[in-house]
């Protein structure tokens, strides 16, 4: 599947599950600050690109957790070195640029990203064959 | 049985669908204040079952399909409410059917589409009429809340649900 492809599939899993509209979903935008995404959504979003795509996505796969409780990872409201590198471990479809600039806790959920999610699919499908 | 807005289930395919009923009743107390008589605009009395109780009850259904994968170990929050679509106003008399399916079903929640159907006693013939669609997200609150801790003793499985299900002659797990 091309690329394309893969970002209108994504563009449509997030139009339906955050009620935005199309021209919204652009490559940068941030699940949450741009999109406005909740928690729950990002359930919504993984049975979502599951169905669509027809891979399994695997519990914290797509969306870490138990990362940012660990205060080994943060401290201070900053993201640790440790904790930048198991972020870079578990998100390698991630742009961590603008996070190792300024890594307030608070600026991780900007790394979640539509173009992030578009490496994501195409990585699964890559390795599916 | 308090807030319960289903009577019956009708039907249960474990982890896949269920069908359950709502029989609306001028009974209901909530009726006669939605919608009462405006005299000063001239307006008569209209009940009718709000649209937010309809959803309701199709996340009752749901949720308790979705317990019901658990046997009712997990404690099932409706979480998002991703459409609701209903077309006709339900009256008293008339039965909605709810038909809740398991579109997709984690450890951390599941997704659910739903049909609400109608049925007017006065139009037997017609059968179930389809009104609308309430798709459901639900979140299992003990693997999703990041350190969060909530009681031990599940606070939405409570007694209400199981003396429905038992009244519907559908076992509760481990009773």
């Amino acid at each position: 599947m091309e690329r394309d492809e893969i970002f209108q599939k994504v563009q449509e899993v997030l139009v339906d599950a955050l009620a935005v509209d199309e021209d919204e979903v652009t490559p940068e935008a941030s699940l949450t600050g741009d999109l406005g995404a909740e928690s729950i959504d990002f359930l919504d979003i993984v049975f979502k690109l599951e169905q669509v795509f027809g891979f399994k996505i695997e519990q914290g796969e797509l969306f870490p957790d138990n990362v940012m409780q660990n205060p080994e990872y943060v401290q201070g409201g900053r993201v640790t070195e440790a904790g930048m590198a198991e972020l870079k471990r578990r998100l390698p479809h991630a742009d961590f640029s603008k996070l190792e600039g300024d890594p307030q806790v608070t600026r991780v959920a900007e790394i979640f990203t539509v173009d992030a999610l578009v490496n994501f699919c195409e990585a699964k499908l890559q390795r599916a064959g | 049985m308090r807030w319960m807005w289903i009577d019956r289930v009708v039907e249960l395919v474990p982890r896949e669908r269920l069908v359950a009923i709502k029989n609306v009743s001028l009974a209901e107390e909530h009726l006669h204040d939605h919608f009462a008589a405006d005299p000063a605009r001239d307006l008569p009395a209209t009940p009718i079952m709000p649209m937010s109780l309809v959803v309701e009850g199709m996340a009752q259904s749901a949720g308790i399909l979705v317990g019901h994968a658990s046997g009712f170990q997990e404690k099932v929050v409706l979480a998002k409410v991703a459409k609701a679509e209903l077309e006709r106003d339900p009256t008293p008399g008339v039965t909605l059917r709810y038909t809740a399916t398991i579109q997709s079903l984690t450890a951390q929640g599941a997704s659910t589409q739903g049909v609400v159907e109608m049925l007017d006693h006065a139009n037997p013939g017609a059968g179930f009429v389809r009104t609308g669609a309430v798709d459901l997200m639900f979140s299992q609150v003990d693997h999703n809340m990041s350190g969060l801790e909530f009681p031990e003793h599940n606070f939405v499985f409570g007694e209400s649900f199981q003396t429905l299900l038992r009244s519907s002659g559908i076992d509760w797990p481990g009773a």
